[in-house]
């Protein structure tokens, strides 16, 4: 998808050199939210200001928005019917395949840090045990990176 | 009351949900089936395989379905505004002062603790959706085999959905 980003922004429409937008994924990489949606309120507001963001915020939701509501009307009719749930049921395992593959892809990455692997551990296990809202987990990891380095 | 409890649910999930869509699962499972039952367990498997399968971020995805759902068109826009919100307002915030934000300690230090975060809330999300959907032999053997084939032949992730898809249909269907 970033290249893509890239392509429009930088190569064909030229509002942002190669550095900036460079910058600004950086930017959106570390902020909350979707990537593309924080990217592109990044652009919009350095060509346009507030109205900018407003409006490429809004065409950088705007298709998947419509795309999950045209499903949706159909699905959530649909969903009950055995053949719907029979794909579903073999979808899941690879779903949770691509997960766990995510989990090793970062989890190796991190092997540079073990405190970043303990801690990881830790603030999965109580998460499940304790069935903490993320967002406190999201508080404590940061709260810790802050404390560790300091 | 039933949107401000939409627009509350996605606003907290637009704000904390760092690093990336699979790390954003719990948060938005949290909000949607375990807080307020807008949505079953079954139907969060769906959502999450159907997100999949489309483009565009999963936070989108999850706010327009389960808006739908919940109260219809007018539900999908109030989630959908309610989890862009939290990046229009950062991103509007730290603009002027974009070095002091690349540059203030605090600010790295607390992003770099978020790494061990999102390893925890992927895998997470990983378990949560094993326990909910992984419930036969079946089941196990299709995901190692997906999983072998993504990671081993780095075959296309989107084209192995539909087939694992294709093979529960012949399996639970026959």
């Amino acid at each position: 998808m970033l290249p893509l980003i890239k392509q429009e922004i930088v190569e064909k429409k030229k509002v942002l050199t190669d550095e900036e937008f460079i910058e600004g994924l950086s930017v959106a990489q570390s902020l909350p939210g979707a990537i593309a949606i924080n990217t592109a309120c990044f652009v919009g507001r350095k060509v346009r200001g507030i109205a900018g963001t407003l409006v490429s915020v809004l065409g950088a939701s705007l298709p998947s928005f419509l795309i999950i509501l045209f499903i949706a009307s159909f699905f959530l009719q649909y969903r009950h019917l055995e053949v719907v749930q029979n794909f579903f049921r073999g979808a899941t395992p690879a779903i949770v395949a691509l997960i766990i593959g995510a989990v090793v892809d970062i989890g190796k990455s991190a092997l540079d840090d073990w405190g970043d692997l303990i801690i990881a551990f830790i603030l999965f296990f109580i998460t499940l045990f304790f069935n903490l809202h993320p967002l406190w987990i999201v508080l404590i990891g940061g709260m810790l990176g802050v404390l560790r380095r300091k | 009351m039933i949107y401000l409890q939409l627009f509350l649910a996605f606003l907290r999930v637009g704000f904390f949900s760092f690093g990336g869509g699979m790390a954003a699962l719990p948060l938005i499972e949290k909000e949607v089936v375990d807080t307020y039952h807008w949505l079953s367990n079954g139907e969060f498997l769906e959502l999450v395989t159907l997100s999949e399968l489309t483009p565009g971020p999963i936070g989108i995805n999850s706010a327009t379905f389960t808006g739908f759902k919940v109260v219809g068109i007018w539900g999908s826009l109030v989630a959908t505004l309610a989890f862009c919100l939290p990046s229009i307002f950062l991103v509007s915030l730290i603009f002027r002062s974009l070095s002091y934000f690349e540059e203030n300690v605090w600010v790295q230090h607390f992003l770099r603790g978020l790494r061990p975060v999102v390893i925890a809330l992927i895998g997470v999300a990983a378990y949560s959706l094993a326990q909910k959907g992984i419930k036969d032999w079946f089941a196990i053997m299709l995901g190692i085999i997906v999983f072998t084939l993504v990671y081993q032949k780095k075959i296309n992730p989107i084209l192995l959905l539909l087939l694992s898809g294709v093979a529960g249909l012949i399996w639970y269907g026959s």
